[in-house]
This record gives C-alpha cells, sequence and structure tokens, in this order.
C-alpha cells in the first residue's frame, strides 16, 4: 500500500492538548483513519482522555464514551453486545494505555477476550502512567527511571500480547509509532475479522522517557531495529513476525545496538553495565521464545548480538 | 379493568426479577453470580438460552465489569438488567457513580445481604444503603409480587426523559429471594413497550460523551442529577396509577400506609421487616396498642414531605436492618431528619436483623416495649 492511498479525511482534528512529539496522538490518528472513522470509540482514564479537550468541545471526530479506568474492554463489551441486539454492526473499538491494559484494566481485558467478544481493543504502550505524571506499570521496561522508580526498575515487563496469544483469540499483532504503514494495514486486516482483536502500539513518550520532541518516530524505529519491541502478527493461530523484526527474524537484517537505542533516553542514563547486560538477556530471551511460536524455522536468530 | 394477559406462577424472589426482566423487555443482561443473588443470573440464563427471552446475556468476569457493561449497553440504546448482592454490590462501587454521571438507566436487582468478613450471606441492607450516595434510584420491596411489579414500574420510571436515573430494586437475601410465593406474572406490553432511548451511541451521529468537565459544567451536572430526583418523586404517584390502571395492584413506589390514620405508635421500615411489622400492628392493636405501619419504599429519592404528612404527632420506632457505624440505623437518621421540626412525640431507633438475625412478630413487639436499641437475639 501506498502512502497516497491512505484515507485522508481527520478524524482527530488538529488543535488538541497533546504534547509536542506525543506518540499516541499520531498513532490515533493513524488508526482511526484505517477504520474510516466508522466506529464507537471506549476510552478508558489515559492520557487521550485528557487530549481530546474538555467539554463542550471535542478533539474526536468520531463518537467516544469514556469510562472508568477498569473497565475498558467490559464497558466496550456492553455497547456491542447492545448495538447486536438493534442490528447496528458499528465496529467497537477500545483506545486504552498500557495502565487501563496491563494493570488495572487486565481483568476486564482477560474476561473480554475469553468470552471472544468482537471488538477491537487497543493498547497504545508508552511504558509507564504518563497521564498522572510518569509512575511505572507493568509495562515498564528493567533499569527505567520513574518517579516512583528512582533507581530504576528492578523487575522487567510483562507482555500482555502473549498474553493475548494465550488465550487464543483470533487476531493479536504488535505495531509501532515509528511504522505507520504498517499499522494502517494491521488495523484494516483487523476490522475484516470477526471475534476478539488486541492490537498493541509501542508509544515513546518524550517528557516521560526524557528526549527530545523530535525524536519520537526516531526513537520508536529504533526500538525495532534494536530489537527491544519486536512487530508480529497472530492471524487465527498463526504467528509470523512482520515488518524489520520479520527481516531480523530471518537473519536478513542485524539487530543494531541497544546501547544506541537505550542512551538517548534519559530514563536509562544511570544504568550500570550489568543492568545493560540483564535488558540484553532479556531481549535475548523473549527473541527465542517468539522465534519458538514461528515453529523455529528462523532459528538463525539464536545468535542476536553475537 | 381490562383483559391482562397474565399467569400465576409460584416463584421465588430471585425468579421475579429474572421473569420481570423478561417482561419488561431487557435486551442486554451482563451479571455475575453472587449468593443471594445467583438465581437471578441462572433463571435469566435459562430464558436466554430456551430463545423465551429475547435478550444477549454478557457472562462478565466481575460486578465491576457487570456495571460497566451494563452502562455500556445502555449507552448504546438497548434496556439493560443486572442482579448482585453484597461484596458485589460493593465492588461496583466506582461504577455505580459512573451509571449516574453517564445517565444510563439501568434497573439492578439486588437482593440484601451483609458484607463480610466474617463470611456471612444473610439478610442485611448495609450493602445497598451504603451505596445511599451514588446517585440511584432506590426502592426497597417487601413482597415477591411486589418485586415482579417494581422492576417494570422502575424502568418506566428511570428511563423517563424527566428522570434518566438508574435504579435500584431491593429485596432481603433469603427471606424474600429464595422464599415462593405465588406471583402473577402479567405481560407488560402497553405498559412499557420497547425502549426507545432518548439518546445512543452511534457511529452516524457522532459525539463525545464524559470527557473532561469543568468546575462549573461539573456543578450543572451534578444539580441537574439533584433536580431529576425531583422529579423522579414526583412522577411516582403517576406511575402507581398508571400500573393499578393496567394491573389492578396497588403496588406503592413511595410508601406504604398500613393503619396510621388513628395510630399512636407508628413503627417506619423498609423491606421484608414491613410485612412481619403488619403482623405485629394487628398483635398489637388486640392489646389495645393503636399501632400502625408506615413502610418506606422508596430511599433514594427520599420522600421528606410525604413521611412528615404521615408522622405528624405519633410516637415514632425506626426498625432499620442496617448499621451505620458510629452513626446509628440510617433509616433512622433520615427520618429524624425529615421529622424536624414537626410536631411528633417520639422517635426511637430500634437495630434489629443484623446478619439474617430472624425478625419475628415477637422481635418488634419487644423492641417496641423494652427499652433497648439492639435486639441481637431471635425472639420466638
Amino acid at each position: 500500500m501506498k502512502i497516497s492511498e491512505m484515507e485522508r479525511e481527520e478524524f482527530l482534528l488538529p488543535g488538541n492538548t497533546a504534547c509536542h512529539g506525543c506518540p499516541s496522538s499520531m498513532v490515533l490518528r493513524t488508526v482511526l483513519k484505517a477504520l474510516k472513522g466508522e466506529v464507537v470509540l471506549v476510552i478508558p482514564a489515559c492520557c487521550t482522555s485528557v487530549y481530546m479537550g474538555p467539554f463542550p468541545g471535542s478533539a474526536l471526530k468520531v463518537s467516544v464514551f469514556n469510562t472508568a479506568f477498569a473497565s475498558a474492554a467490559a464497558t466496550a463489551s456492553g455497547i456491542k453486545a447492545s448495538f447486536e441486539m438493534q442490528g447496528d454492526d458499528t465496529e467497537v473499538v477500545v483506545w486504552a494505555g498500557d495502565g487501563g491494559t496491563y494493570d488495572i484494566g487486565l481483568q476486564a481485558l482477560s474476561g473480554a477476550a475469553e468470552r471472544n467478544e468482537d471488538i477491537i481493543y487497543i493498547c497504545y504502550n508508552n511504558e509507564m502512567y504518563s497521564n498522572t505524571g510518569i509512575q511505572r506499570s507493568s509495562a515498564t521496561p528493567f533499569g527505567a527511571w520513574t518517579t516512583t522508580t528512582w533507581k530504576g526498575k528492578t523487575e522487567h515487563r510483562k507482555d500482555v500480547s502473549e498474553i493475548m496469544l494465550a488465550h487464543g483469540v483470533p487476531y493479536v499483532a504488535t505495531a509501532s509509532a515509528g511504522y505507520l504503514k504498517d499499522l494502517y494495514e494491521k488495523v484494516k486486516r483487523a476490522k475484516d475479522i470477526r471475534g476478539f482483536r488486541y492490537i498493541e502500539i509501542h508509544a515513546p513518550c518524550p517528557p516521560g522517557w526524557r528526549f527530545p520532541m523530535d525524536k519520537t518516530v526516531h526513537i520508536a524505529k529504533l526500538a525495532v531495529e534494536s530489537g527491544m519491541w519486536i512487530l508480529f502478527e497472530h492471524i487465527n493461530g498463526e504467528f509470523r513476525f512482520s515488518g524489520v523484526s520479520k527481516s531480523i527474524a530471518r537473519g536478513k537484517r542485524k539487530m543494531r545496538n541497544l546501547e544506541e537505542y537505550l542512551t538517548l533516553q534519559e530514563r536509562f542514563s544511570h544504568i550500570s553495565d550489568l543492568e545493560l547486560s540483564e535488558i540484553k538477556r532479556y531481549v535475548q530471551e523473549r527473541w527465542s521464545r517468539l522465534v519458538k511460536l514461528e515453529g523455529e524455522k528462523d532459528a538463525v536468530v539464536a545468535k542476536f548480538y553475537v | 379493568m381490562p383483559e391482562r394477559n397474565s399467569e400465576i406462577k409460584i416463584l421465588t424472589g430471585n425468579e421475579c426479577s429474572a421473569y420481570s426482566a423478561m417482561k419488561s423487555k431487557v435486551r442486554v443482561v451482563a451479571a455475575y453470580p453472587i449468593t443471594p443473588a445467583t438465581p437471578v443470573v441462572e433463571t435469566i440464563a435459562k430464558l436466554v438460552e430456551s430463545g423465551e427471552m429475547r435478550a444477549k446475556l454478557i457472562r462478565v468476569e466481575s460486578e465491576h465489569s457487570a456495571m460497566a457493561a451494563c452502562i455500556g449497553a445502555s449507552a448504546g440504546g438497548a434496556r439493560t438488567f443486572t442482579a448482585t448482592s453484597s461484596h458485589g454490590l460493593a465492588y461496583m462501587h466506582e461504577m455505580l457513580h459512573w451509571a449516574v454521571n453517564a445517565r444510563t438507566p439501568v434497573v439492578m436487582a439486588v437482593a440484601n445481604r451483609a458484607i463480610g468478613p466474617g463470611w456471612n450471606i444473610w439478610a442485611d441492607l448495609s450493602d445497598s444503603l451504603s451505596q445511599r450516595d451514588t446517585g440511584w434510584i432506590q426502592l426497597y420491596c417487601s413482597g415477591n409480587q411486589e418485586i415482579y411489579d417494581t422492576i417494570a414500574m422502575a424502568f418506566k420510571l428511570a428511563e423517563d426523559r424527566k428522570v434518566l436515573l438508574p435504579a435500584m430494586v431491593c429485596y432481603d437475601g433469603f427471606v424474600l429471594s429464595h422464599t415462593a410465593m405465588p406471583v402473577e406474572v402479567t405481560d407488560f406490553d402497553g405498559f412499557l413497550d420497547e425502549y426507545e432511548p432518548s439518546w445512543r451511541l452511534s457511529a452516524e451521529e457522532p459525539f463525545t460523551h464524559g470527557n473532561i468537565v469543568p468546575p462549573v459544567y461539573f456543578a450543572e451536572l451534578r444539580h441537574n442529577i439533584q433536580k431529576s430526583h425531583d422529579r423522579a418523586l414526583k412522577l411516582m404517584n403517576k406511575v402507581e396509577e398508571e400500573f393499578y390502571e393496567f394491573t389492578g395492584r396497588e403496588t406503592p413506589l413511595i410508601l406504604e400506609d398500613y393503619r396510621t390514620e388513628d395510630a399512636d405508635i407508628v413503627i417506619v421500615t423498609m423491606g421484608a421487616i414491613a410485612s412481619e411489622a403488619k403482623v405485629a400492628v394487628n398483635s398489637l392493636r388486640e392489646k389495645n396498642v393503636k399501632a400502625g405501619l408506615l413502610r418506606v419504599k422508596s430511599f433514594r429519592p427520599f420522600p421528606e414531605k410525604q413521611i412528615k404528612e404521615h408522622l405528624e404527632g405519633k410516637r415514632v420506632y425506626v426498625f432499620d436492618r442496617a448499621i451505620s457505624p458510629g452513626s446509628g440505623g440510617p433509616l433512622f437518621r433520615e427520618i429524624r431528619s425529615a421529622l424536624a421540626f414537626s410536631d411528633v412525640k417520639s422517635i426511637v431507633p430500634r437495630i434489629v436483623g443484623i446478619g439474617g438475625v430472624d425478625v419475628t412478630k415477637r422481635t418488634i413487639e419487644r423492641a417496641i416495649f423494652e427499652r433497648k436499641i439492639w435486639v441481637k437475639e431471635v425472639v420466638s
């Protein structure tokens, strides 16, 4: 698909209150274009609930229902059921941050996935609670500074996309703010599938991660190129890497040095060599795990950082 | 009286809830089981699976999600129902507030039960009374026919464009939820037709619901909710009358008055205890005590003026099956506040039936003759 073929209409209006360099508004704009604005969005407490702007205005040109932090997937299930009973086939889409997905909203998400609700759940993952001002979430990577982990986080992040794989839902994909065309295509594919669909978008946050606001896309790309964020798609039981991650998995592309990615972000400025090697070990382990999901046909990636 | 399609069935309080939801043309139910409300969900599942009830049942993973899904379903434009109790209701607390500010007229059955620990599954109104300030309409029933009738009436009231508030229909766990009685199962066609929402989410006419509301708009939003409660109270008489016209049954929404006119002492209470209190009133009258009963059906909105009219010049005994620790009986506090500056002779509190302690007519009689606030034992 060419960029010129993307939807021209804007559904997230300019002049909204998102920070400069915000990845969330950028990917939301892309998602709504892919869905042609024919959606009802369900948004739990997150940055978007702020940057959509205050009543009586709204920066969103689609229908939006704001809901409580823990209950996005449940609220969406209710709206979908209601529409079904009225013969309305409007797509119901959850738009949540990693706080509302990984932590407080995980139970409702798991419930909706297990029931195979016919909704799309999109998590924009900026690896922390950014709306409350940079606190750790269970998506925060090992070593990262936040205002609740001043010396750096002492645990690795968990991975909800893998948890969603374990639910056996029809569609799971990861995407990145660095690759909007890939995101656009994934959302379009998800739209044509029925049942529960989960998409998680890596969203580097300039104020939260402490990098200049013109570097969002650069950092997002580095995350994928360094193997720290892995792009994949899982459609009806079949797992496949996508984009740059696919080239890495096939051995066609060497991973970039992880330090390149980490040193650009001040949140990692304090980490020791020991901590760095721990992050590398985690990345290796994760690749090995995902490669197995693809049936180990890409065993070449066993030597990522050699 | 026009002929209505109805049949007599032997139903428990919980089955009344389920059947009334079906006859009220509920289209979405999201619920999570909890004793003693579980049979409501089980019965609805059976009715939906057999095709008797045309509704989608979302078998959610928690009560918090149950209420979230109900709010979503109602915002999506469907008539929505759920049932819960005790810890389940407490777990919903955040979403109970949400349903009010979102103006989603969900109706919920609450089988009243104590909250632990220790685990206690028996009747106690503390669960719903501690949700007093969420903004839900609260109606307390004292019989199974009343549960059946009140759910349909609650939808009528809640969905009125002047009201648009959620409503809970409460009844004592086990005492009513699990006791079977003959109930007239009436079709509500003509009284309550297919839901026509005054607003609904749709892709065609986009709007943003519930974004940041600055202080002045928020004050307006909250004031509107208070005004809607005032309007709900005014509308209750009309719904009672319409329901009577339709079914021939005098099912109260505000208050039930039993022999208070010439009474010296009036028992004021809610829920199943009120049924027993009628027996006590008759027994007291045989002993030449001029007793009467005022049953409060609507706890929210609180019918302050009507209560005052019934109790002027009386000696009032308020029976609470709940306690607000550090304050007293929740109903007692409300009644005393309603009777401030009135010429009532006395108002005394009585705490009975906590955690399911059986309340007999003798319990009530003894509570009137003895100068003790609490009755903690079974008086048989």
